[in-house]
C-alpha cells in the first residue's frame, strides 16, 4: 500500500553507519561530494568510488540499493556521457563526417560518469542509514549558528517534522476521497491529460480543507502543550560526537587528501 | 466527605465568538458557574452546539471568557504570564487522535510537552518512560504514530498531557471516532489516570454509558449547565433528558420503560450488573408471589 513507502527510503539497520551521527553524516557527505569535484583525473574518482565502495560494506545493505538509487539517473548520466564524447574538443581519434570523437571526450565522458553515479550512491547512503526525523534533527542543530542572522532554523524543521509526520496520513485520507469518489462515479482512469487532471481537483479541493482542518486542530494540541516556538525548548535526545563519528570523519578526511595528492603529484595518465 | 478544595472554578462566564460585519454573536455560554474540585472524575453532557467544548476550552485558557472569570488553582486564566503555568496543570486531549500527534516517533511526541516547558534532557527521558507505562504503551515507544490503532493513538495523546504531570485532564470527546474496542482501552486508562494517580478528569462525551462511570455529571444545554448532579441522580430524570435530546444509558432506560409497566424496579440503574441483579430480584420475587 501506499503507505508502507519509507519516506526518505530510510532503511532500517544496526551498522556502525547507521550510528553515526546525523551531523557528522551530513557533513561527511557533503565533503564528499566536494572531494568528487575536486579529483580531476580517473585515479583521484577512483578513490572515490571505492569510498562509497567501503562505505557501503560498513552500512551492511543490500548491494542492490546501489543500483535502485542509481537506476533513475541513468537517462541523465548518458546524456551527460553523449555529451562530453561529441562535444569536447581535442585531437580526433575518431571521425566521420561532422561527427568528430576526441581522447578527450571520452575521457571527460568517464570521468563525468563516475562522479555523478558517485554523487548519487553516496547521498543515498546518507538518506538510507538515517531516519528522516534524526536527519531533521541534525540540520536543525547544524544550521543553528544561522539563527543569529535571522534564520528562523527551528521553524523549519519543526514544519520539516510535521510534514513528515502527516505524509502517511494525508496519503490515507487522498486515498479514503479517491474511493468516495469513485463510489460517486468519478473517472481518473480514462481521458488525457487535461481531462484527467481535471479529475483530480475534486480530490484536491476536500483534500486541501481536511488538511487545513487538521492544521488548525494540531496548532490547537500544541499550544494545550505549551508550545511557543524555539525559544527555552530543550530536547530529549541529545546528539553526541563518538570516537564512530571520529574515525569516519579520519576516514574521508584521508580521502580527500588522497585526492589532492594524486592530483598535484600523481601520475599524469588518464587525467584532464 | 469533607468537601476538597475547588481546582477549577467558573465564576458567571460569558462567552461569545468574535463579531464579523458588525452581527453581534451569539452567547455561547450564557453565565456558567461551575467548580470543580480536585480527584473528582466528571463527564459533560450536551448535544451538539450545546456549548460544553466551549466550556471545556476554558479550563485551561485555550478561550478566555468575555465576561465573568475562571480561575485554575487559584490563578485567573486571563493573567497571560501564567498561560503555561495554567496549561500544565491542566491539560487538553482532543477528538481526533491524528491531528494531535506531533512526531514521527512515538516517544518523540510524548517529549513534546516537556521539550517545550524546557526540561531537562534526562528528567524528559524519565517522565516520557513513565508516562508511556501508565497508559501500557511502553513497548511502542519507538513506533511510527501511523503503525498505531486508533485507541492507541489516543493514549498515546493521553501520555503526551500526562507527562506534564498535570492535576486535571480535559477530555474533549475523546472516544467518538473510535472502534468499540478502542472505546474501552481509552476509558480504561481514563479510569485508571483518576483513581490510580488522583488526576481530576472531565470528559466531554456523548456516550452515555461513559457519562454513567463517572461520580459527577453535568448537562449543558443552550449555553447554560441545567443539571450538575451524580449520574443516579441525572440519568433519574430520563425524561428531563430525553426532552433535551439527549439519551439515558440503555439499561437505566430499559428499567425506566419497565418501571412504567408497573415492574418493581429501582428509580434509576446504571451499570449492566446492576441491571443484571435488579431483574434477577424482581423475577426471583415474582416467582416466589406466582
Amino acid at each position: 500500500m501506499l503507505k508502507d513507502i519509507t519516506f526518505g527510503q530510510y532503511f532500517p539497520g544496526d551498522s556502525v553507519i547507521h550510528k553515526l551521527d546525523p551531523r557528522m553524516k551530513l557533513i561527511l557527505v557533503i565533503a564528499y561530494i566536494i572531494m568528487l569535484f575536486v579529483a580531476d583525473g580517473l585515479l583521484p574518482l577512483l578513490v572515490g568510488a571505492g569510498m562509497v565502495v567501503l562505505f557501503y560494506a560498513l552500512s551492511k545493505l543490500p548491494w542492490k540499493l546501489i543500483i535502485k538509487c542509481i537506476k533513475p539517473i541513468l537517462p541523465i548520466v548518458i546524456f551527460t556521457a553523449v555529451l562530453n564524447i561529441f562535444f569536447v574538443e581535442g585531437d580526433p581519434i575518431f571521425e566521420w563526417g561532422f561527427i568528430s570523437i576526441s581522447g578527450k571526450g571520452v575521457l571527460t565522458a568517464v570521468l563525468m560518469c563516475i562522479r555523478i553515479i558517485c554523487l548519487i550512491a553516496g547521498s543515498s547512503l546518507l538518506t538510507y542509514t538515517t531516519t528522516p526525523i534524526a536527519l531533521t534533527d541534525g540540520l536543525e542543530r547544524l544550521m543553528k549558528p544561522l539563527q543569529k542572522i535571522k534564520v528562523p532554523v527551528h521553524e523549519l524543521s519543526m514544519m520539516m517534522t510535521i510534514a513528515l509526520r502527516f505524509i502517511p496520513t494525508l496519503i490515507d485520507e487522498t486515498q479514503k476521497i479517491m474511493s468516495a469518489q469513485k463510489a460517486r462515479g468519478a473517472d481518473m482512469e480514462s481521458g488525457n491529460i487535461i481531462q484527467r487532471a481535471k479529475a483530480l481537483i475534486p480530490i484536491l479541493i476536500p483534500l486541501f480543507v481536511s488538511a487545513f482542518r487538521r492544521a488548525d486542530e494540531l496548532a490547537l494540541a500544541m499550544e494545550c502543550r505549551c508550545y511557543h516556538g524555539g525559544e527555552g525548548r530543550t530536547r530529549m535526545k541529545q546528539l553526541k560526537l563518538t570516537a564512530k563519528d571520529w574515525i569516519a570523519a579520519l576516514v574521508v578526511a584521508g580521502g580527500f587528501a588522497a585526492v589532492i595528492l594524486i592530483n598535484i603529484y600523481g601520475p599524469g595518465v588518464f587525467r584532464l | 466527605m469533607a468537601k476538597k478544595k475547588n481546582f477549577i472554578e467558573a465564576n458567571r462566564i460569558s462567552f461569545s465568538y468574535p463579531s464579523y460585519d458588525g452581527v453581534i454573536p451569539p452567547l455561547v455560554l450564557d453565565g456558567v458557574s461551575i467548580s470543580i474540585s480536585e480527584g473528582e472524575f466528571m463527564a459533560v453532557l450536551g448535544h451538539n452546539g450545546s456549548g460544553k467544548s466551549t466550556l471545556a476550552k476554558h479550563f485551561n485558557a485555550i478561550l478566555i471568557p468575555t465576561e465573568g472569570g475562571v480561575s485554575v488553582n487559584g490563578i485567573n486564566t486571563a493573567e497571560e504570564a501564567k498561560l503555561f503555568e495554567i496549561r500544565q496543570e491542566v491539560g487538553m486531549v482532543f477528538q481526533n487522535p491524528d491531528n494531535q500527534i506531533v512526531a514521527t516517533i512515538i516517544e518523540e511526541d510524548v517529549a513534546f510537552a516537556l521539550e517545550n516547558l524546557g526540561v531537562p534532557p534526562e528528567e524528559i527521558r524519565e517522565r516520557v518512560d513513565d508516562a508511556l507505562k501508565k497508559v501500557d504503551m511502553y513497548e511502542y515507544r519507538l513506533h511510527s504514530p501511523s503503525q498505531l490503532s486508533g485507541g492507541q493513538k489516543q493514549r498515546i495523546a493521553i501520555a503526551g498531557i500526562i507527562a506534564m504531570r498535570p492535576k486535571c485532564v480535559v477530555l474533549d470527546e475523546p472516544t467518538a471516532m473510535l472502534d468499540p474496542k478502542g472505546r474501552r482501552e481509552v476509558m480504561k486508562t481514563i479510569k485508571q489516570l483518576n483513581e490510580e494517580l488522583g488526576i481530576t478528569v472531565v470528559i466531554i462525551t456523548h456516550y452515555m454509558d461513559e457519562a454513567a462511570m463517572c461520580n459527577r455529571v453535568a448537562v449543558v444545554d443552550d449555553g447554560r449547565v441545567i443539571m450538575d448532579s451524580t449520574p443516579r441522580e441525572v440519568f433519574g430524570k430520563v425524561d428531563a433528558i430525553k426532552e433535551r435530546g439527549l439519551d439515558v444509558p440503555q439499561v437505566t432506560e430499559l428499567c425506566h420503560e419497565l418501571k412504567k409497566e408497573g415492574f418493581d424496579l429501582p428509580a434509576c440503574v446504571l451499570s449492566e450488573e446492576e441491571c443484571v441483579a435488579a431483574l434477577e430480584s424482581l423475577l426471583k420475587g415474582g416467582a416466589q408471589n406466582g
